[in-house]
């Protein structure tokens, strides 16, 4: 079921935003006995040239949006860390 | 009144607004639980909307904002972001002049 999770969230991220690094990690562990236990939370830290000259907030939206229904089904919580290429080589 | 007009009166009426799981005092979710921690840090007043306890507004500030989670921290009226985007900027040193500043010209 996670890993199934992972597969489409990858699959969404690389379609849309062609990342040259993408790491997804599972952090449902700290959520057990949580009323929305069962849709996940994870961390995902994603490079892209998509995110160049775009503000914090315009790149975890460009997240959210390639994610789009997951949000809603497979995700409870989602940590962003989104770097452009230049940012990321620092 | 429509509800997103409702929302949009919150939103621009508190010079400080997070839409959260919970309250501070009894947050329920550990995102939540930050992001009001964080904001209590700074020493500035805020308002708070528990998003349990108005399914409207829980229902419609996603699409409000175009953003998808909570909580959901609004400055001067316009949102800032959720819990990592606000850790964020308490950690480069700009979320409590950012407060302030929104706090004095309120």
């Amino acid at each position: 079921m996670t890993i199934n999770r992972i597969e489409l969230i990858e699959s969404s991220l690389n379609a849309a935003l062609n990342p040259t690094h993408l790491e997804i990690i599972d952090q449902a562990k700290q959520h057990e006995g949580h009323r929305h236990e069962g849709a996940g939370h994870f961390v995902v830290k994603i490079v892209s040239e998509q995110f160049e000259q775009q503000g914090v907030l315009q790149r975890h939206r460009l997240v959210y949006d390639a994610l789009g229904d997951l949000m809603q089904t497979d995700i409870h919580a989602l940590s962003i860390q989104a770097m452009t290429p230049t940012e990321f080589s620092q | 009144m429509d509800i997103m007009e409702k929302i949009d009166q919150q939103v621009k009426s508190h010079p400080i607004v997070v839409y959260m799981k919970g309250t501070p005092q009894f947050p329920q979710c550990g995102f939540s639980s930050r992001a009001a921690e964080t904001l209590k840090k700074c020493g500035v007043e805020f308002a708070y909307i528990n998003v349990f306890e108005d399914r409207e507004v829980y229902e419609n500030i996603k699409s409000y904002a175009n953003w998808p989670t909570f909580p959901q921290i609004y400055v001067s009226g316009e949102l800032i972001g959720g819990c990592d985007i606000l850790l964020d900027l308490f950690a480069k040193g700009e979320l409590k002049s950012m407060l302030e500043n929104a706090s004095k010209t309120a």
